[in-house]
């Protein structure tokens, strides 16, 4: 009887942990990836989902079971059996969600790492640099009423920010509510996001009246935009196309429709976008 | 043991200021048990508020467009939703309402340990709600900023709506200290002589646990809304950037009380569950001392967690790796608990009544959003979902899906108590099914449009999302006709239902020892002493006659 308990339990785990690797790993909830972030967040979501589904299902089962195993039968007046407890199986219940939580966070800190989340954010004569041009470049009153201190660099505060190498920088001004992207190289503004393909981008990001957020779902990623406090936010996109770019923090009565697009082009069309778009061509 | 019943304290006063019949529930009561009534059916009015505004939320959302109502109004009313549902119908309910019904039975006392102060407290909850809702009418405009009230938007919104807000959520958070207070000093030291900590049922812990946490927390949530009252009235600087102010001191500040709130609302929960389980399984609470070590991790873990409700916002990214690990970790003794709870099914005599269903119901949908949140916690998952409609699932699978079911199947369990009669189990199971389903239609469709792209708290979305928001909103109206069988239930039953009889589960913990509904005095003669409130099957032989339900020397 023993054995037969340790085969059956064997088997069913066995039969769930199948089921939630192959939900896991078959079924996608997600939108296209379009950044090289994407990919990393796709993985960790697959695992994610995996083990989720193996818990779901494990305790639907056994609490299902339950009830239709051990419901009281008509007349059946008696109590069941006075067991209180039992330590060995406390231990087990305890142990095995405490290793999986500690590998979920293992690996969701390396996922994060890949992403480039923990890298240093200090200022560093670069950042200095590009506070700078960003303060340049967003409205002088803003920036004074802020009250940052120039001469002493300003901090920046969180994001993502990984890369070296040949960076894209564009500053990104939020407001109510619309989202403004400059390129320092070239000094073109736009109300859209158009970066090439395969090339890494900086976000620099600042707000002018409330918190907002930069949000593209095809690329995994968010940060805020807070007023007073200057954040980054870097990626690589890897699929050429038109992605939404929303706020995602309450910012008003119009939150809902503040929304534009980040366009991917292939390096070429990336390019001729810059060259039609340059006020320095157009003039000349 | 030195304190005295209150009964001994005021012996002239306590019967003279009760008025009777039906008046009481209108008046400064002072019994614990008509001042959990009045909670519970204040609770259940603000649910209704609440409720029609979440449908006025599912209406706006039907369409991708905001052609429902102006969009100003639309995020009153998000935030009114959130804020009623919150400090108005969940934490006064499962900590007010069955924690003055049930704490003085469980440690065996005739009251609370401060009666005065516990009317009071509850006192103060119906002209902060009403205060709430009427600034919509009065102030011209309700808060526009969400529950969370994020300066600078807080400061730029029209200033009387926030500022009504502000004070109300005072109002409501000092109940709350009050009743707080109040459920320390009768669990600690109104306990009947003899009785040990130990002996107590889950419920005391559940209390004590969440007495803890909002004794530490809820001040931090007072001293955050006063400053940003004094940002919006005196014009100081304290959140705002263009002064020189830093918003994200006041998001750290906010989540140290608003995450430990979480648990506010469930852990009351978990103890009511841990009440009704063994009762209709008959078998004891498994596993009783893993169960209350679990309550305490999860109230010294809750306090360490807030700031995973701030991973876009700029923490620095040791910040970020702490607080993903120490959430991630409250997934152990949460896990305790549920595998705790299935172990007390396993094998019992299970009656799959109303009270039962909705509690299994509970297990599930709070272990879903349990799952979902494991991976909120993550830094980088919780970097593309942070304020999507996967959140909005999330949450509402833990405080809808967990604790508002929970608040059903006490209704079930303990109706019988609080009047006498049984409620109808044909509707109670209509009401279950019409929950379940409308619950799930509502909110399980919300985590895939926040994983593909629609951000919470807009009233306008993208098109291609206006399927999944359809189904959404025939589930919202699934749950609101649900509410009707309930209420007939309730009504109907009061007044023609099944006498139930002192004790109809057989239950021993010790509300049952008394008569239905019972004296003001709790019982007639001394306070039994039931030191084993789960001692299920350990009186055989068989029958429900056999268990000793008369008071232990």
């Amino acid at each position: 009887m023993q054995i037969r308990t340790a085969v059956t339990t064997a088997l069913a785990a066995t039969a769930l942990i199948a089921t939630g690797m192959l939900v896991g790993t078959q079924v996608n909830l997600l939108p296209v990836d379009a950044s090289s972030n994407a990919a990393a967040y796709d993985s960790l979501f697959k695992v994610l989902f995996s083990i989720g589904t193996m818990l779901f299902a494990g305790i639907l089962i056994v609490l299902v079971y339950s009830l239709v195993r051990f419901r009281r039968r008509a007349g059946d007046g008696a109590d069941g059996p006075p067991t209180e407890g039992n330590l060995p199986l406390e231990i087990v219940w305890t142990a095995i969600p405490a290793v999986v939580v500690l590998f979920i966070g293992i690996y969701s800190y390396d996922i994060y790492e890949r992403m480039g989340g923990m890298a240093p954010l200090d200022h560093d004569a670069m950042h200095h640099q590009a506070s700078a041009m960003i303060e340049a470049s967003v409205q002088p009153a803003a920036s004074q009423a802020i009250g940052e201190d120039q001469a002493s660099g300003e901090r920046l505060w969180g994001g993502i920010r990984p890369i070296d190498g040949d960076v894209l920088p564009v500053d990104v001004t939020a407001m109510q509510f619309a989202f403004i992207f400059h390129y320092p190289e070239g000094e073109i503004t736009s109300g859209e996001l158009h970066v090439p393909l395969g090339r890494p981008v900086e976000l620099r990001m600042k707000a002018l009246d409330v918190i907002h957020a930069f949000w593209v779902p095809q690329f995994r990623l968010k940060q805020d935009v807070i007023p007073g406090q200057p954040t980054v936010l870097t990626f690589t996109p890897t699929r050429a196309g038109t992605y939404p770019v929303i706020c995602a923090e309450l910012c008003g009565p119009y939150h809902g429709g503040m929304r534009t697009s980040v366009v991917v082009h292939e390096p070429d069309d990336y390019l001729a976008w810059v060259q039609a778009n340059s006020p320095a061509i157009t003039n000349t | 043991m030195t304190v005295a019943t209150p009964r001994e304290l005021e012996p002239q006063l306590q019967e003279p200021l009760q008025p009777a019949g039906w008046l009481r529930y209108f008046s400064f009561s002072l019994d614990h048990k008509v001042i959990g009534l009045q909670y519970l059916v204040c609770g259940f009015f603000f649910y209704l508020v609440g409720g029609l505004l979440a449908g006025a939320i599912r209406t706006e959302l039907a369409t991708p467009l905001s052609d429902f109502m102006p969009r100003d109004t639309y995020n009153e009313v998000l935030t009114l939703h959130g804020t009623v549902m919150i400090f108005l119908w969940i934490v006064p309910v499962v900590n007010g309402a069955f924690g003055n019904y049930l704490i003085p039975f469980y440690v065996g006392a005739r009251d609370m340990a401060f009666p005065r102060l516990n009317a009071v407290a509850f006192w103060m909850i119906p002209p902060a709600g009403l205060l709430l809702i009427s600034s919509y009418f009065l102030a011209g405009a309700a808060a526009q900023s969400g529950w969370t009230a994020y300066p600078p938007l807080s400061l730029t919104t029209p200033a009387a709506g926030q500022i009504v807000w502000i004070l109300s959520v005072l109002l409501l958070g000092g109940s709350s200290i009050f009743g707080a207070v109040n459920f320390i000093a009768t669990v600690l030291k109104l306990r009947r002589p003899g009785l040990k900590l130990m002996q107590l049922p889950m419920y005391c812990w559940a209390m004590l646990g969440t007495s803890l946490l909002v004794v530490l927390s809820t001040p931090v949530l007072a001293g955050v809304l006063i400053l940003l009252s004094f940002d919006i009235i005196a014009h100081t600087g304290f959140f705002n950037p263009a002064l020189g102010g830093n918003v994200v001191v006041y998001q750290h500040l906010f989540w140290f009380y608003s995450h430990p709130a979480v648990y506010i609302m469930v852990l009351p929960a978990f103890g009511l569950v841990s009440e009704i389980l063994p009762v209709h399984s008959r078998k004891p609470l498994f596993g009783y001392t893993t169960m209350v070590y679990s309550i305490m991790a999860i109230v010294f873990l809750g306090l360490i967690v807030w700031a995973h409700h701030m991973f876009t916002s700029g923490t620095p990214p040791w910040m970020r790796l702490f607080f993903t690990i120490a959430t991630s970790f409250i997934a152990v003794p949460t896990g305790i608990k549920f595998f705790n709870w299935l172990a007390t099914l396993w094998g019992g005599k299970i009656a799959l009544n109303s009270a039962m269903l909705f509690s299994c119901g509970f297990i599930l949908n709070f272990v879903f959003g349990g799952i979902t949140g494991i991976t909120l916690a993550q830094v980088p998952f919780d970097i593309h979902v942070h304020d999507t409609y996967y959140v909005v699932g999330h949450f509402h699978y833990i405080v809808y899906g967990g604790t508002v079911f929970v608040i059903f199947a006490s209704l079930y369990h303990w109706y019988p108590k609080f009047t006498g009669r049984l409620l109808n189990e044909d509707l109670g199971r209509l009401h279950f099914v019409l929950t379940f389903i409308g619950f799930n239609l509502c909110f399980l469709p919300q985590h895939w449009l926040g994983l593909n792209g629609m951000p919470r708290r807009v009233a306008e979305y993208d098109p291609t999302f206006s399927t999944l928001n359809q189904v959404s909103s025939v589930g919202a109206l699934i749950m609101a006709i649900s509410t009707l069988p309930l209420l007939i239930n309730v009504v109907v039953t009061a007044l023609y239902g099944t006498p139930a009889g002192d004790n109809p589960w057989n239950a021993l913990t010790p509300e049952w020892l008394t008569t239905s509904p019972p004296p003001v005095e709790n019982w007639s003669g001394e306070a039994p002493l039931v030191t084993e409130p789960y001692g299920y099957g350990q009186h055989q032989p068989a029958g429900p006659s056999s268990h000793p339900l008369t008071p232990a020397a």
